[in-house]
């Protein structure tokens, strides 16, 4: 592999971290993105304000900061909670934890509005047909409607981790070692900045050239049952 | 909740808050002029013209904004012919390279949205253009750009709330913005919980307000696609 004055590995292992918070994320944002689209399509008021208030914030607020309010701010907040309980000692999350919460927290905010307008994009005859059926309403949503989402959403979700992808980089401001943080380092050593940033942007666009083919595929996939018009 | 501490501080945010406008207007009136030669480069038919546009677009659009400050701010000084050019007293102050970071991103976006709107002119207009014995030039001029621009203000309205959201960027090289002022104010008094939800209010409220001006626009601008008997 490329030596890089010696720091070719230490990027890969930053490479290997953002792409593990970048799957996590992914994993946790989902749920919360089904979440949210649940509460905004149900039929209980308090769920739609509590959905509505979660995608406005999320969406309106710089991603830079809702990691540093994590960071932060459930230092403070843990802390101040332990001290309750009178457990004194420091209590601090890893940068990890705080970036899936918050990459998490802001992937949800715009899954859920992917994964409503896929909903609302499936014929409400098939969830009336499933429940003539007799199917209850839980057993309709993952039988019928939630495999159908999934093609239905793809694309949508495919751009947002793209998106997701790049803003891990954000986590390094608050010292995960991912690929821009080892980036810093190795300028730190050797003073040559342009030759490691650009360094880190071209593997960062390997990454979104692999994961493109890689959402190309899923899509391919998921159409199979469909014919092409 | 400490509210002393909000109260205390929120004219200084303010401060900041004032700054981020700064970057989003300056670098969003620069980036758009910059998008529109890319934008139309890259919609051409020819391979040796879209190529270099392409490339352009594919290495903002697919790079972490931090990268790119990062590449501009620091990455740059690593030539001394940068540091010896006349150009110097600008590349090394935060706030130029914040700038032209933003720029150049913003432009790839804008860029593509552009492109976007006009693959999007059904073909029909652009023949009746010819039709008529426009030029290339004049049937742009007359009427591609200002259709593809009425299709463009929901999607750059998002660009600009993306780029007010990537300006909070700027604080990790040392620029005072929005969220620079909060982070600094924080190192001094211990409240990040308190402080950051103020700034994130206050990006909201921006948020908002950029919203509510692109509706407007978008209503003004495409008035004549309404349906009649709405």
């Amino acid at each position: 592999m490329i030596d890089l004055r010696g720091f070719g590995p230490q990027l890969w292992e930053g490479t290997l971290m953002t792409l593990e918070l970048a799957m996590v994320s992914l994993l946790v944002g989902l749920v919360f993105g089904l979440l949210g689209a649940s509460a905004k399509l149900s039929g209980s008021q308090l769920a739609r304000l509590i959905a509505n208030t979660y995608t406005t914030v999320l969406r309106g607020i710089p991603e830079l900061l809702t990691v540093l309010i994590i960071y932060f701010g459930a230092t403070t907040v843990l802390m101040s909670t332990a001290s309750l309980f009178g457990y004194e000692e420091y209590i601090e999350i890893s940068p990890f934890i705080a970036g899936v919460i918050a990459l998490s927290l802001a992937f949800g905010a715009y899954a859920t509005e992917v994964f409503r307008g896929a909903i609302i994009a499936i014929p409400k005859g098939q969830s009336e047909a499933g429940m003539v059926l007799g199917m209850g309403r839980f057993r309709v949503f993952f039988r019928l409607i939630l495999p159908q989402v999934w093609r239905l959403a793809l694309p949508g979700l495919g751009n947002l981790f793209l998106v997701l992808l790049k803003d891990t980089a954000l986590v390094s401001v608050v010292g995960l070692e991912d690929i821009m943080r080892k980036s810093t380092v190795a300028v730190g050593f050797t003073k040559e900045p342009f030759l490691f940033y650009m360094t880190a942007a071209f593997i960062y666009l390997t990454l979104t050239i692999i994961s493109m083919v890689g959402i190309h595929y899923l899509e391919k996939r998921a159409n199979r049952g469909l014919v092409r018009s | 909740m400490d509210f002393d501490v909000i109260i205390q501080y929120f004219p200084r945010l303010l401060e900041g808050a004032w700054t981020t406008i700064q970057l989003v207007v300056v670098s969003g009136i620069i980036g758009s002029l910059m998008a529109v030669p890319i934008g139309l480069a890259r919609h051409s038919d020819k391979l040796w013209i879209k190529a270099l546009p392409y490339a352009y677009i594919f290495f903002f659009r697919g790079t972490p904004l931090l990268v790119q400050i990062f590449l501009v701010y620091y990455g740059l000084s690593q030539f001394d012919s940068v540091k010896e050019s006349i150009l110097w007293p600008y590349l090394r102050e935060p706030y130029w390279c914040a700038i032209i970071a933003f720029c150049l991103n913003t432009s790839a976006y804008t860029a593509e949205i552009l492109r976007g709107a006009l693959g999007a002119i059904p073909k029909g207009e652009v023949e009746a253009s010819k039709v008529l014995g426009m030029g290339k030039a004049l049937m742009y001029r007359r009427i591609l750009l200002p259709r593809a621009f009425g299709m463009i203000v929901p999607a750059y309205g998002n660009e600009i709330i993306l780029m007010l959201k990537g300006s909070a960027l700027a604080s990790t090289i040392t620029i005072l913005d929005l969220t620079g002022m909060a982070r600094t104010i924080i190192a001094r008094t211990y409240t990040p919980i308190e402080i950051f939800l103020s700034a994130g209010l206050i990006y909201l409220a921006m948020s908002m307000l950029v919203i509510w001006v692109f509706r407007f626009i978008e209503r003004r601008h495409n008035e004549y696609l309404k349906p009649i008997d709405s």
